[in-house]
């Protein structure tokens, strides 16, 4: 039976993994992630789980170490945010393109300069072309059944890619919230034994990793890669369809809130999504055919399912928790832009930039953005396509 | 070596048989080629010994012939000859002349 808890989004998730028992772990401590590799050095020390941690100096050591660990032929977990994860760059490409199943949950915070340790996105979506399967989480619950989910997706035979589980710093990772825990066993049975591919540690058959590949393979392996990234859609279904029948929590590869029917929407990650919902709920009781999209298997991105969500809206907003700087949109604008680009008949697009650096996303701030989304669609006109919101003039 | 489509890789390029550099010849890297002058050898072995890439076959304990298919041309054979009475045994010669 489920084991209600009210806890913070740190405890849920180190719990998943505490569930999960991997074998190895290597981590750094940084705002705001800090408190959940805190609380699993602490399951190791207590006993509570037979992983090897490693602590390390650097994040950069701490992706390398994983990377190490895993291709050795263990289950590895990470955590990081932010400039740690700006640090693991060089290393997140080396944990794909080597096909390792690295779980990694990310705790989402800005990037300096300014220096800044509160929850955006710009950590992340720095890191969404690097090759990793990412998953976005609303809030504390989701985080923990993304982190469930993800060994599943990570260590899929057909993907062995890594994963990373995405949910705001402080406004989720610090905040206590209700969860519903699956129980250890239920978790152990649902990821299974880790299987090896190709281990290191395997004397038997001794195998090399990390060879030079040249002009005359290099592009036939990034194929396969990209390859790789269209079947993880699928998986993730499958798995998500094993997770509803475990947990009765149904999770698809993005979240709609009165789409269907809708004639304005907004696209939204993560923890502003339940505000967002709370205002369309408002502007539905005013007869407003107001829906949203939350994307949550956000890298390899679903174009095709969301394009056909999206394509009857009359007018969508994407709301940004990051900017792409060079004069272009957000991240998240240019991916639903995109899934659009195919069919004849499509919405209005406009991108809001908002909530950077844990700037706070108000009820305000959705219902002018609805408003502005109602003018749109009556008119056909738009005055500024991308414009940052909650911010002084 | 026929190459293989992008279909038929292993995941990640690891390199699952052991002792495959062999498969991979690397003598077109070479643009000096090692020449042995087999009256000038003295049977040292030191080439066998200083080659750093096993180019240098051995047959019956005695100097063979180099082994071009791997040899890079590194020159560290021809350096480390002491030849017979003043006169190199290997010699490099700039290859295509």
């Amino acid at each position: 039976m489920a084991k209600v808890a009210a806890v913070t989004g740190n405890e849920a998730v180190a719990n998943a993994l505490r569930q999960v028992n991997p074998d190895v772990c290597a981590a750094y401590p940084i705002t705001p992630q800090t408190e959940m590799m805190q609380r699993f050095a602490s399951f190791v020390s207590d006993g509570k789980v037979k992983t090897e941690l490693i602590l390390v100096e650097s994040e950069h050591s701490a992706m390398s170490s994983c990377v190490g660990a895993s291709a050795a032929g263990g289950r590895v977990i990470t955590a990081t945010s932010s400039q740690g994860l700006a640090l693991m760059w060089e290393i997140l490409f080396i944990a794909s393109g080597t096909r390792l199943p690295i779980v990694m949950p990310v705790v989402n915070r800005a990037l300096s300069a300014p220096l800044n340790i509160h929850g955006d996105h710009s950590d992340a979506m720095g890191a969404r072309d690097t090759g990793w399967i990412q998953l976005w989480s609303e809030n504390a619950q989701e985080a923990y059944d993304n982190t469930v989910q993800a060994f599943r997706i990570a260590e899929h035979m057909d993907i062995r890619l890594p994963v990373m589980i995405c949910m705001d710093g402080f406004i989720i990772s610090h905040s206590i919230s209700r969860i519903e825990y699956l129980e250890d066993e239920e978790v152990r049975n649902f990821v299974g034994e880790f299987r090896q591919l190709n281990p290191l540690l395997n004397i038997e058959h001794p195998v090399s990793y990390g060879p030079l590949i040249l002009q005359d393979y290099y592009m036939e392996y990034r194929k396969a890669q990209d390859e790789v990234a269209s079947k993880v859609s699928r998986i993730a279904m499958e798995v998500a369809n094993d997770f509803a029948n475990l947990s009765g929590r149904k999770y698809g590869l993005f979240e709609t809130y009165r789409l269907d029917d809708a004639e304005i929407g907004i696209i939204i990650l993560n923890s502003a999504a339940g505000t967002s919902k709370d205002v369309i709920d408002e502007f539905r009781g005013k007869g407003i055919k107001a829906g949203l999209l939350k994307p949550r298997l956000f890298r390899p991105f679903p174009y095709k399912e969301i394009g056909e969500a999206l394509k009857h809206l009359k007018a969508v907003c994407v709301l940004d928790r990051a900017d792409a700087f060079g004069g272009s949109f957000g991240p998240v604008f240019l991916d639903i832009a995109t899934s659009l680009y195919p069919f004849q008949n499509k919405p209005v697009l406009i991108n809001k930039i908002y909530g950077l650096g844990g700037r706070d996303y108000l009820p305000d701030h959705a219902a002018s953005v609805l408003n502005e989304l109602i003018q749109i669609a009556e008119t056909g006109t738009v005055k500024r396509y991308k414009e940052y919101i909650g911010v002084r003039e | 070596m026929k190459l293989k489509s992008w279909k038929e890789l292993n995941p990640g390029a690891v390199i699952t048989d052991a002792g495959n550099a062999k498969e991979f010849k690397t003598g077109s890297w070479r643009s000096f080629k090692p020449v042995w002058i087999e009256e000038n050898c003295i049977q040292c072995l030191f080439c066998w010994l200083y080659c750093p890439d096993m180019a240098i076959k051995v047959k019956d304990g005695k100097r063979a012939e180099f082994d071009y298919d791997f040899c890079k041309g590194c020159g560290i054979c021809a350096l480390e000859c002491p030849g017979k009475k003043g006169n190199k045994a290997i010699i490099m010669v700039e290859e295509g002349k």
